[in-house]
């Protein structure tokens, strides 16, 4: 029956490579100086710090000075927008987004509206995209920030950020995008797309947990994060985590380095599941983007059966796949991006997303075309509107 | 070899914690759910808890389920509780009747909803840390619910809905042990939970104020009328009928010189009818809605003894079947407080034969 432990759930996170995780080692048992330290030790934990600060800001195409450590891809998120909401507040209080942001941006502009900013949460179309256009109509005299994702973390769809990029430089408008899911999927040239503020997480690209990095183009206004020190320039205080912020920098080096072959090796896997799920599953539909899709998303919707007793099924078979955003006890909610982009509650709750990453293989896939139509076809047995549907 | 897979109700107290550690002793393959049956929170009171879907349950569940080493899910029935349990709980006191939630979530959630869930699964039985037990009847083939063998814990009148195809495919793990045994047992096991306090109250009605719960679960006005005699006397008023249940004497909020008690609520006239001591008993019941298990219809009479609430002694009766498929029941001596809503439920010794809704008193 099953064959063991099949990840396939890497935009939820990914394991630690085994050359980031000797990068970091160094700094836990021998290199254990504090950076803001003069002597020797300290100065060395500094200096690994500020070469992980140059390295992520050459890959990005930003100034080292321009790169923030933090402690999260979330925290990223959230000190982007209320920074650049709060240091701006006295040019007016207006704020763009889209209905399908990770909830570190939804959340926390929902925050902002208790405290007097106004929000425009945009639509997007039924692939998940955001139109430019409609971006443009609704900036207002006193809009302050826009705030899109670069690639969505349910359905994948890869945003026109250069586009939207452009529109906000012409409009002297902040421009935020929460690249947690594209970063080391997406080269990302942060000075051609025009972005002015830039999330990512670590442990989304084979790097620990724990840690992320804000890009702030410089001269743009934000407040400080957390106070109490020195670190990060002052705005963001806090002991810095040295082995994290190293395997993070190690993380991304190795995804730049790699990613022609990653990302040709993921989309060969995306496709294929993609072209089998239609061919062998009836009543399925594709959520998402066809082509401006992360290379290793897949995500599907599968009318009749409800995504939870799906993914339950699998886990008992030894795949572990995700049903959009599941929260922290488990339990699972119709996903706000299913809904964006038109699925009625039924069909939302019948989704599945498989994210690849490097470890799978054409093997895996297999196994899981083997279970799968079983899978389905078996809980569908159990649903009567299926059964008057295939009657017919 | 695995004697089959079953799906455990997992609520994060002592019972359905050593269900699960008895499951697997006899061979099982345990896969625990804790149902997630709340409904949406505001962000505060997320907050207060401690989470997004975060009920103490879950955590308790899940490092039962971790301390075990068993699969372990939180599954949403939100849905359907929220119909079959919150909402029936809210219409039948604004009727002026008396409901009984942990049947309706017995009968609609866990024995229909998880049931099914799980046979969709192909898991093969489903189980809970219910007190009873599920017997076979050689001679009949039937399936019978019996009492637990912890006669003051037993819960068989929460589950008389019960039909054969569930009976089949449930297993109540701790019904052939007592309560002090169970709770030695989740100390042997280590169980993280051993010391936790049972539950009493109403899951989902916060400080058991249910009268606060309706008003705000229901557009309906809940308006204050009068106290009634049994001649229709005005006494008083009272706060409105859901507040109210047959036999009730504290918290009437007026005093008449004598111990009187609720004798019928009457939501057509927004009355509340007042009776002394006496004038609450009464010899018989008709109820509705009626399901059999130890046979498989109600043909004659038959002598049974019948409990009339949770909390009540089974006494003595004789049951007959009635028009529209109901069920007359006629005691040997006349019973206090007789509540429309609640169920009656009858026994024959140990097994149960069946129950139904009572519908009034006769």
């Amino acid at each position: 029956m099953s064959t063991g432990n099949i990840y396939f759930d890497h935009a939820a996170t990914t394991p630690v490579k085994r050359e980031v995780l000797e990068a970091m080692l160094p700094y836990f048992e021998e290199k254990y100086g504090n950076p803001s330290s003069v002597y020797s030790i300290g100065r060395a934990s500094k200096k690994a710090i500020e070469e992980a600060r140059e390295s992520v800001a050459g890959i990005i195409g930003a100034e080292p000075r321009e790169i923030y450590f933090t402690g999260s891809g979330t925290e990223a998120d959230n000190w982007a927008i209320k920074g650049a909401a709060y240091a701006n507040m006295k040019k007016g209080k207006h704020i763009i987004t889209t209905s399908i942001e990770h909830h570190a941006v939804l959340h926390t502009c929902q925050y902002l509206e208790s405290d007097g900013f106004e929000v425009t949460y945009l639509p997007v179309d039924e692939y998940g995209l955001v139109s430019p256009e409609q971006l443009e109509a609704a900036i207002r005299p006193d809009t302050i920030l826009i705030s899109v994702m670069y690639a969505n973390n349910e359905i994948g769809t890869i945003q026109p950020i250069a586009e939207i990029g452009r529109i906000a430089k012409e409009k002297g408008i902040v421009f935020h995008t929460d690249a947690v899911q594209a970063m080391g999927n997406i080269r990302i040239d942060v000075s051609k797309l025009n972005v002015d503020m830039l999330s990512m997480s670590s442990h989304k690209f084979y790097g620990p947990k724990g840690v992320g990095a804000l890009y702030v183009r410089k001269g743009t206004k934000l407040t400080s994060f957390i106070h109490g020190g020195a670190q990060e320039r002052g705005r963001r205080a806090s002991t810095e985590n040295v082995p994290a912020i190293v395997g993070l920098a190690k993380a991304l080096e190795l995804a730049d380095k790699n990613m022609d072959h990653h990302n040709e090796k993921l989309i060969a896997l995306r496709d294929r599941t993609i072209r089998e799920i239609e061919k062998n599953i009836p009543f399925v539909r594709l959520n998402g983007h066809r082509e401006m899709r992360l290379p290793g998303n897949v995500n599907f919707s599968f009318d009749f059966i409800e995504g939870e007793s799906l993914l339950l099924m699998l886990d008992l078979k030894g795949i572990a796949a995700s049903s959009g955003s599941a929260c922290t006890s488990g339990s699972l909610d119709p996903s706000h991006v299913l809904l964006a982009i038109g699925l009625s509650h039924e069909t939302a709750h019948g989704s599945l997303r498989i994210t690849f990453g490097d470890g799978n293989t054409d093997e895996e896939v297999d196994y899981l075309m083997e279970v799968l139509p079983e899978i389905v076809q078996r809980l569908r047995e159990m649903s009567p509107l299926y059964e008057e549907v295939s009657r017919k | 070899m695995s004697k089959g897979k079953v799906m455990l109700g997992m609520s994060g107290g002592v019972d359905s914690s050593v269900a699960a550690a008895v499951l697997l002793e006899q061979g099982y393959e345990v896969i625990g759910v804790t149902m997630q049956i709340w409904p949406d929170d505001g962000e505060e009171k997320r907050q207060s808890e401690g989470g997004c879907c975060s009920l103490s349950a879950v955590d308790d569940a899940r490092r039962v389920a971790d301390r075990l080493g068993i699969n372990y899910y939180v599954l949403n029935f939100r849905d359907v509780f929220q119909q079959k349990v919150i909402d029936y709980f809210t219409n039948e006191y604004l009727a002026g009747r008396t409901p009984n939630p942990c049947i309706a979530c017995n009968r609609f959630v866990k024995f229909e909803a998880l049931l099914s869930k799980a046979v969709s699964m192909g898991i093969d039985y489903i189980a809970t840390g219910h007190y009873a037990r599920i017997t076979r009847d050689e001679v009949s083939g039937r399936y019978l619910l019996m009492k637990s063998v912890t006669a003051e814990k037993d819960q068989t009148y929460a589950l008389y809905t019960m039909t054969q195809y569930q009976l089949q495919r449930t297993l109540f793990p701790i019904g052939g042990f007592k309560k002090d045994q169970v709770r030695s047992m989740a100390r042997e096991y280590k169980l993280p939970v051993a010391s936790k306090p049972d539950s009493q109250e109403i899951c989902f009605v916060e400080d058991n104020d249910y009268g606060r719960f309706i008003s705000e679960n229901t557009d309906a006005d809940i308006k204050p009328g009068h106290f009634v005699d049994m001649e229709g006397n005005i006494l008083g008023t009272h706060k409105g009928i859901i507040h109210y249940t047959v036999g009730q004497r504290k918290g009437l909020g007026v005093s008449f010189g004598k111990p009187m008690y609720v004798a019928a609520i009457r939501p057509e006239d927004n009355t509340v009818v007042l009776g002394d001591a006496d004038e609450i008993f009464a010899t018989g019941l008709t109820a509705s809605d009626p399901n059999f298990i130890s046979i498989e219809e109600l043909k004659d009479e038959m002598r049974v003894s019948a409990k009339i609430r949770y909390s009540a002694k089974a006494a003595p009766a004789v049951i007959r079947p009635a028009d529209h498929g109901r069920v007359e029941v006629v005691f040997d001596e006349p019973q206090r407080a007789i509540t429309p809503g609640q169920s009656v439920v009858f026994y024959d010794g140990d097994i149960v034969v069946g129950g139904a809704v009572i519908d009034g008193s006769i």
